[in-house]
């Protein structure tokens, strides 16, 4: 397990995408953090990078990497391994070296600018964001077969999280403003692990408006220890999941 | 002639032993009993009191007396009494540490309660555990000043006002600390007072609070954590000069509640992490200018009642919000501020932006209607709706815009 994990992390910190993304990823920050007059201003404009940009590099290259490795995993099955070890070691592999591409393009230049709380949050939360997509862009190629499904499965995947998920939960709200939906909300926010991540920002960087009315219900939930807990246990459950699932699959699959 | 000297020669004499008056008050002194020494003494007299504690339950002052304590001798009201009450002019309390004071649903029982007074000064005095700190009623021209005043307020109907003022006029209020009261200064019907560099903290409902109170200046106060923030109500001529607004957090806090004040001017002043910054209700007429708001919830809410009201060379850094209202109807000027937000361009190189700014978000007005929506702040969807709306503006109220909007952070 560990040759084939090895084996996949420099296979990926070679391939020229990984290096490009990092590349990016760490002149953007440093740009970011540069041309803004106070530093608050730059981690606000890379928190739309974390919360969009890193999901849809994570998920599209991992599905690709996946495809375009179907022969090498097709040798490997051929092997004494077991399927479990190979898949895995794949998604190790995976993210592990895109976390570090995210740390090198984003951790650094965050560390650099802005070492305080907020600063540690946001690399924690996209660390966290770059192993959940690994997570479910195995189960998008998993799946199926066909490539090109495969990847617009995941694109529509990065899709929902990021932009129809809050669309519907807006919409929600706006057909039930009569009731009171804080706890709704807290729930709701269990079912997107951009959500997730975002609301955890939002409470380090908006913490005064927060307080208003229903910030106070979600400062009491997210705000202490176990909450903060919680939502990382959130994060998890969303690395765990797609992973099992696509394992799963993956096991009972005729190559 | 040589009568009329020497007549005026005795007269002065006694006017100056008279003025020079000492009486001491201490445990090894004839007169063991504040009130006694006060009894026997005369205007213009000094009683100096030495340290050590005294039970004395409610002094009263009807001379025009110097009331002064040696190194803070400790007053104590055994949770039972007022301390000091002061009906006269021309009366100074110095010095002292006034503690316990008792607390009654009937009356106002507070450490130095001034009645009916004139020129009365209360300076440097340490009051802990009160109920009202000083309580001025009728009054004018007192001063109060420097004097420390704790409390340990729970609830609003449990504790008074650190610095309470009804119906006075020209009151100096300098340089008092205070804290854990209902109120630190509350104001009712004051008139032409200057409150300054004052420090209110921790209290359990506002840091100042005043209503009916027309012509009065404050200036370089500072107001911090407290509960509901300030609210001042039902004023006119107010000016604001130099304070510091900061940490005012919750659902109904507020760096600075105006309701119902007209022609008025705030200038000068600093809000920070407040929820709401400055919270605008019926106001009219008021001058804002040369403030800086940073890193607050929203900056201003400036509810649709207000009118006339202008808005020039403040600084808005980093609010999550930087205007709130409720309505469409905008009667509000803002120009020439500088907008942390502002994305757009100078091509003249005058420092003045060529595109107006429009300062509310419609997601503020969202949130405004649906305060639950607060929780998807920062989401793409979210994003794309404000841009769309910069664009065609539809939600937000058109007129409200800097036509002038600085390209660079005013330098204050």
């Amino acid at each position: 397990m560990k040759k084939i994990l090895k084996y996949v992390v420099v296979d990926i910190v070679q391939n020229k995408i990984v290096l490009i993304y990092t590349f990016l990823l760490l002149l953007i920050s440093l740009s970011v953090f540069n041309l803004e007059s106070n530093s608050a201003k730059g981690l606000l404009s890379l928190l739309n990078i974390i919360l969009i940009l890193v999901p849809l590099i994570c998920i599209i290259f991992s599905t690709i990497y996946i495809y375009n490795s179907s022969e090498f995993i097709e040798l490997l099955v051929s092997q004494p391994l077991k399927r479990k070890s190979i898949w895995i070691s794949l998604f190790g592999g995976l993210a592990s070296s895109l976390s570090l591409a995210f740390f090198i393009g984003g951790g650094i230049p965050i560390l650099l600018y802005h070492a305080d709380s907020t600063g540690f949050m946001m690399i924690a939360v996209g660390l966290f964001l770059t192993v959940v997509f690994v997570s479910i862009a195995m189960l998008a190629a998993g799946m199926t077969r066909d490539k090109a499904k495969g990847i617009g499965l995941s694109i529509l995947l990065w899709l929902y999280f990021s932009l129809i998920f809050d669309a519907l939960v807006l919409f929600f709200l706006f057909q039930f403003q009569d009731y009171p939906l804080e706890k709704a909300m807290v729930c709701f926010s269990f079912l997107n692990p951009i959500d997730l991540a975002r609301i955890q920002i939002l409470l380090q960087m908006d913490i005064s408006a927060l307080m208003g009315y229903t910030g106070a219900v979600f400062r009491e939930f997210f705000g202490n220890e176990i909450g903060v807990a919680l939502s990382f246990v959130g994060l998890f459950l969303w690395i765990l999941f797609p992973l099992l699932l696509s394992l799963k699959r993956f096991n009972e699959r005729d190559l | 002639m040589k009568r009329v000297l020497s007549v005026m020669t005795i007269i002065c004499a006694v006017a100056m032993t008279a003025q020079s008056k000492v009486i001491r008050v201490g445990y090894t002194k004839s007169i063991r009993s504040i009130q006694q020494a006060v009894d026997l003494s005369q205007n213009g007299d000094t009683v100096l009191v030495d340290p050590g504690t005294y039970m004395e339950k409610n002094i009263i002052i009807q001379k025009s007396i110097t009331l002064k304590g040696i190194n803070y001798p400790v007053l104590d009201g055994e949770n039972e009494f007022a301390i000091i009450s002061v009906k006269t002019s021309n009366a100074t309390i110095e010095g002292f540490r006034l503690q316990h004071t008792g607390r009654s649903e009937i009356r106002d029982l507070g450490a130095i309660m001034i009645y009916d007074s004139y020129k009365v000064c209360v300076l440097n005095n340490i009051l802990e555990d009160t109920n009202f700190g000083v309580y001025v009623q009728n009054s004018k021209r007192c001063t109060i000043k420097d004097n420390s005043i704790t409390a340990y307020g729970k609830d609003e109907v449990q504790s008074g006002n650190g610095i309470h003022c009804w119906r006075s006029d020209s009151l100096v209020i300098i340089g008092n600390k205070i804290k854990g009261h209902r109120d630190g200064l509350y104001f009712e019907f004051v008139k032409n007072s200057l409150i300054w560099r004052n420090v209110s903290t921790r209290n359990v409902r506002y840091g100042i609070h005043f209503m009916f109170s027309n012509r009065n200046t404050y200036v370089s106060n500072i107001f911090e954590r407290n509960e509901a923030g300030v609210a001042v109500m039902y004023s006119k001529n107010i000016h604001m000069y130099n304070n510091h607004f900061l940490n005012n957090w919750g659902d109904a806090a507020y760096g600075i509640l105006l309701k119902d004040i007209t022609d008025s001017d705030i200038s000068g002043n600093y809000f920070r992490k407040n929820t709401v910054g400055l919270h605008m209700e019926g106001c009219s007429r008021i001058e804002l200018y040369k403030n800086i708001f940073n890193s607050n919830g929203w900056a201003v809410k400036i509810q649709a009642s207000c009118d006339n009201n202008d808005f020039t060379r403040n600084n808005f850094l980093g609010n999550t919000f930087d205007i709130g209202t409720n309505g469409s109807l905008v009667l509000n000027t803002f120009t020439g501020n500088y907008w942390d937000k502002y994305e757009g361009y100078d091509l003249h190189k005058d420092n003045v932006g060529d595109i107006p700014y429009h300062p509310v978000s419609m997601y503020s007005m969202i949130i405004d209607s649906n305060p639950a929506a607060l929780m998807l702040f920062r989401s793409l969807i979210v994003g794309l709706l404000d841009k769309t709306e910069k664009i065609l503006p539809g939600v937000t109220p058109e007129n409200l815009r800097d036509n002038k909007p600085v390209m660079k952070q005013i330098k204050l």
